[in-house]
């Protein structure tokens, strides 16, 4: 009540937006609700003058530099498309390709280190495309006066990652840059992938009465890396869940055809993977907030930081759109993983109210939940 | 999770839900300010409002110390900040707040060695680090984060460090509550009175409202219950034709207030005559600054600060929204030039921040909330 809302809604404000309004009959805060749709879906432009922290954040700023700028350079039907990894045919074959950079501090964390996360994340990134990953390159830049020790650490966790996820690391580059000019150790890698399955996934699968799922507790990774920090006096017995998903995705697919998407939630978390599919889709997302799995740790260390575990990155995770009535047998399939076991429904696909999430509290409300803004963790991957 | 759950029970709320219901006198509507942003925050975060019946409103207040830092203290700190050796540190929620020439995070991009820090400890810390810098402390906020600030600076000067130093901006609530009763634009019927700022100066403070403009006030908690019952306390006061301060949160807040964090402040800062406030103007006897004794840790005494009073954006109705005369949707800019990632004005930065809480957390209606529900 705080704002004296008006009954009548903006769910009947959007659909009327879609099929033919009639302003004179919204209420006056509809109309502005009305009007801040519209603002939502225009296309995001790039203000800043300079490049800031929240840019690299993975929440609407990133958003507005990757469509602002680099898909206007680069545009082509491929990278619009926006997916975690690019699906290319290739002599007759369907190959995914993807990469990602890892600047994570500290290098060395409970769970994992930054050669973990570089294997496991471009391997998460080809494999919630339905790929099955095969070959990585990986470039470092290193700065100068880096231990030598250190570098043999992330390399030997890199190559036993690598192996447990079945892929090889076929290429790679090395840079040096003065002291100073980094920040100990950068890791690119990109991998390919081949599509077998006759799977197409994809927000534009997504469909009202659908189930989203995701694969077990979220917030680990981006709580694990806070915490190890030091730099909040703050301890907790709490892992990173990096982890390569190609297998949990493969007996997913095998369990549960009616997959429309996958995602694994990283920068920007759960909640910020729901608003693009709402958005992409045109649909609504509603959450149950006492179904999303969080571990006891997790839930203390974001209550007393204000921080909401929705928004909080996870390396192992992954977020998948189902259809509703292969729910069950998607959530059975992935407990039966070792990276699945916390598995669980958190919500449905809803016509209305599109392109938002809504959130119905553990207290009996309902909120929205929007896009990350601003950055509460930069170097979390 | 132990000590959170208990006061986010669903069965609970809903009795709690039938109760205010009930005390709600037909045809009368109750309007009632919560006064601290955190409890905006905890309003829409869980949803309240679906509990409170259509002739409750609940109307934000003045209490949220990112909102009311105007754009001219945004503009001095980046000035500090470009001075050579400088290290500006402050909390998470400053560094997107706009001053009139950006904030703190285009500062930082444009090369300003700005530190986001949790506590004002932290940025001690950096100080004894780096003794060969200059390191100044970005202080806001109301009597809750005072008392950790002069804990700061006493620890500061006991270990006799001396780079470190202060940018002073805390306020106090009382002047602000007063401006609100004494502004004619706005007809209230009690208070949701500031927690934590409680914790530190008690409900004894709050008396002259009760007293002297006949509102009755309840001292509020943050957890969701908290809330829905101080907002019963307040409908059964009305009911009962009582006007009194009342402590619903009596697990943290004593009556008489937190003495040793009082004499924390009163030892290291005093009053200004008169401090800005965002969209609120100049308000008598409404902030700190340090003491004389304490010059070598104030920040506007070691730096030559330009002081610049910059006006308000003409579109940013921050003021009204900060005195509960308008709704955050009701502002011309709300949610299409100002939004959380743009913002214009204060409210839509912080988290406490009516605005922000508005957009991030409400921006729809009940009726579509239950169209959403019945899926």
């Amino acid at each position: 009540m705080t704002t004296e809302r008006t009954a009548g809604g903006t769910g009947r404000a959007v659909a009327e937006a879609t099929t033919g309004p009639e302003p004179g009959r919204l209420s006056p805060e509809q109309q502005v609700l009305l009007r801040i749709e519209r603002a939502r879906q225009r296309a995001p432009r790039i203000r800043e003058s300079r490049i800031t922290l929240a840019h690299g954040a993975g929440g609407k700023a990133t958003h507005s530099l990757i469509e602002g700028l680099f898909v206007e350079a680069f545009r082509n039907p491929t990278l619009e498309a926006l997916d975690d990894a690019a699906v290319l045919s290739v002599g007759g074959g369907r190959l995914a390709f993807t990469t990602d950079s890892y600047v994570v501090s500290p290098l060395f964390f409970p769970g994992g280190d930054i050669g973990d996360l570089a294997v496991n994340g471009t391997v998460n990134d080809l494999a919630v495309s339905g790929a099955r990953p095969l070959y990585l390159s990986a470039g470092f830049i290193l700065e100068e006066g880096f231990p030598v020790a250190d570098l043999r650490r992330i390399t030997a966790s890199m190559a036993a990652a690598a192996e447990r996820a079945g892929v090889q690391v076929v290429t790679g580059d090395t840079k040096v840059v003065q002291r100073g000019k980094a920040d100990g150790c950068y890791i690119n890698t990109a991998g390919v992938g081949l599509l077998e399955r006759p799977v197409a996934l994809g927000t534009g699968q997504v469909r009202p009465g659908d189930a989203v799922v995701v694969s077990g507790p979220i917030g680990d990774h981006g709580v694990t890396i806070m915490l190890a920090r030091g730099e909040l006096d703050i301890a907790a017995d709490l892992a990173s869940d990096t982890a390569p998903l190609s297998g949990l995705v493969a007996d997913l697919l095998d369990a549960a055809p009616g997959v429309r998407l996958l995602r694994d939630a990283t920068r920007g978390g759960v909640a910020t993977i729901l608003n693009e599919v709402a958005q992409a889709a045109g649909v609504a997302v509603v959450v149950d907030e006492a179904a999303v799995p969080v571990r006891p740790a997790v839930t203390g260390a974001c209550e007393l930081l204000g921080i909401d575990p929705l928004y909080v990155a996870c390396e192992g995770r992954l977020v998948a759109v189902v259809d509703g009535a292969q729910a069950e047998a998607a959530v059975a399939a992935l407990r039966g993983h070792p990276f699945g076991d916390g598995a669980a429904v958190i919500g449905r696909v809803t016509a209305d109210p599109p392109g938002m999430v809504l959130l119905h509290t553990a207290f009996g409300g309902t909120r929205v939940v929007d896009m990350l803004v601003g950055d509460p963790l930069p170097r979390i991957c | 999770m132990r000590f959170v759950d208990e006061y986010r029970d669903a069965d609970k709320a809903q009795a709690l839900a039938t109760q205010i219901a009930a005390l709600c006198e037909p045809g009368r509507q109750y309007k009632f300010m919560e006064v601290c942003g955190g409890h905006t925050h905890t309003i829409y975060k869980h949803g309240i409002e679906d509990y409170l019946p259509e002739s409750v409103a609940l109307v934000h207040g003045p209490g949220c110390p990112v909102c009311v830092i105007p754009m001219g203290r945004v503009d001095d700190a980046i000035a500090i900040a470009h001075e050579p050796g400088v290290i500006m540190t402050a909390f998470g929620d400053m560094m997107r707040v706009p001053g009139g020439n950006g904030s703190f995070l285009d500062a930082k991009a444009a090369g300003a060695d700005i530190r986001m820090v949790y506590s004002p400890l932290d940025a001690l810390k950096i100080a004894r680090t780096n003794p060969d810098r200059r390191v100044v402390f970005m202080a806001i906020g109301f009597e809750t984060t005072s008392p950790s600030t002069a804990m700061t600076v006493l620890r500061a000067a006991a270990e006799g460090i001396d780079n470190f130093s202060v940018f002073c901006n805390h306020v106090t609530i009382l002047p602000a509550i007063k401006a609100i009763l004494d502004s004619p634009d706005l007809r209230l019927d009690g208070f949701l009175g500031p927690g934590h700022v409680s914790t530190v100066i008690g409900c004894r403070p709050y008396e002259f409202i009760a007293r002297d403009y006949g509102k009755p006030l309840v001292c509020a908690g943050f957890e969701p219950l908290d809330l829905l019952q101080s907002v019963h306390l307040l409908l059964r006061q009305l009911a009962e034709g009582r006007c009194e301060v009342e402590n619903q949160y009596t697990r943290v807040v004593p009556w008489d207030g937190n003495l040793r964090a009082l004499e924390a402040i009163g030892r290291v800062m005093q009053l200004r005559p008169y401090f800005e406030w965002r969209g609120l103007g100049f308000i008598s006897h409404s902030a700190l600054r340090m003491r004389d004794e304490y010059a070598a840790y104030d920040a506007e005494r070691v730096f030559s600060v330009p002081g610049v009073r910059v006006a308000d954006p003409k579109a940013c109705q921050c003021g009204e929204v900060l005195k509960g005369v308008l709704k955050p949707w009701e502002c011309k800019v709300f949610g299409t030039a100002c939004t959380p990632e743009t913002p214009i004005g204060t409210c839509m930065v912080s988290s406490e921040g009516a605005c922000a809480a508005y957009y991030n957390f409400g921006r729809f209606t009940r009726q579509r909330l239950t169209e959403a529900s019945s899926v």
